[in-house]
């Protein structure tokens, strides 16, 4: 009979831990649909020559980052030292997106701030940014030898997040291939 | 006579100088307020079925406002692709179905009916039939249940209060 008052306390309980729960989570964070799916095709410019175009056949047979870039994006000028650093180390090459920027401000930004790309391309008004699933910038995705995306990371990315996620992920993918 | 004219002359370049400023800041108006919302459609019945779709796909950057309500550029954007995608005969289920693959059920205000929404579409009702079912059994069985019986007090006193406030009560029943 005693049993009954804890009823209430065992609800308040359920629903504390799923609150809980729900405040370690991150809403900004969308997982990605295209996971394990093929890489949306794309075709750009060049961003240091317009002339010529890049397409996804070209990473073909390569484990490759594409990370979304802008001049116009505070967070990007946050995780690229990161990017520099990486490209350094030629671990793994690093096509930019340029999404929804003016070229001559993008160049510029590189100049200042180190190039860590292997090529950049431009998507000026964010077409490719939406096959690609993309909402925010800066977003990183690890795309494997097959044109699959294995893994995309959503804002900065950290050293952190590329020691213990990428690298990791990177390693793996380059052995598999 | 000449200044009567000359008063003439001056009031109606006045007049047409008035009308050509109330013209170009009716129309600047005009512009700032197409730029904001979304740009201007030659065809409104497009423009109305654009509008429809985009209040059910929520802005992937403001999370809580549709497409059609968000000023963020990536709403923009995909406001315009909804349009394209209406002008080139498409239909809402492919275009949906365009938007889904890409940014996944998140973009839907309504979630789709699937395992992993059951709980989501089930749960309430769920929630309603167990809380009904549990009222209904303990309606039951309390019917069930023999009336408490009363002690010789307990009824005297009974008898006693029901004597004191009503006079119907002091008849004596059958």
């Amino acid at each position: 009979m005693k049993a009954r008052f804890l009823v209430p306390l065992a609800l308040f309980l359920v629903l504390a831990g799923f609150l809980g729960y729900g405040l370690t989570l991150n809403p900004r964070e969308l997982p990605s649909v295209l996971i394990d799916k093929p890489a949306p095709d794309f075709r750009l410019a060049r961003l240091d020559a317009p002339e010529q175009s890049f397409a996804l056949a070209d990473m073909r047979g390569k484990v490759w980052l594409l990370n979304v870039w802008a001049s116009w994006c505070v967070a990007c000028r946050q995780e690229h030292p990161v990017l520099v650093d990486l490209a350094k180390k030629g671990v793994v090459p690093i096509v930019g997106l340029n999404y929804k920027d003016v070229n001559d401000d993008a160049k510029a930004w590189l100049k200042r701030y180190g190039d860590p790309y292997t090529v950049s391309i431009v998507d000026g008004d964010g077409r490719v940014g939406i096959d690609f699933g993309v909402y925010g910038v800066p977003e990183t995705f690890l795309i494997d030898a097959s044109g699959m995306i294995r893994y995309k990371h959503i804002g900065p990315v950290t050293p952190e997040a590329l020691r213990d996620v990428l690298l990791p992920l990177i390693a793996e993918l380059s052995r598999a291939k | 006579m000449r200044s009567d004219r000359l008063r003439m002359r001056i009031a109606r370049v006045l007049w047409r100088r008035a009308v050509v400023v109330v013209g170009m800041t009716m129309a600047s108006a005009a512009l700032a307020g197409g730029g904001v919302a979304s740009p201007a459609a030659a065809d409104p019945v497009l423009e109305a079925r654009v509008q429809d779709l985009s209040y059910k796909l929520r802005c992937l950057v403001c999370q809580n406002e549709s497409i059609a309500e968000s000023r963020a550029p990536l709403a923009e954007d995909l406001r315009n692709q909804v349009r394209e995608q209406l002008a080139a005969g498409k239909s809402e289920a492919e275009i949906i179905d365009f938007l889904v693959s890409r940014y996944g059920d998140f973009v839907l205000y309504q979630p789709p009916f699937k395992p992993i929404t059951l709980v989501l579409w089930l749960g309430p009702l769920v929630l309603l039939l167990s809380g009904a079912g549990w009222l209904v059994y303990r309606l039951r069985s309390r019917e069930r249940e023999p009336a408490p019986e009363l002690s010789a007090d307990q009824r005297a006193n009974a008898r006693a209060l029901l004597d004191g406030t009503s006079a119907v009560a002091k008849e004596p029943r059958k």
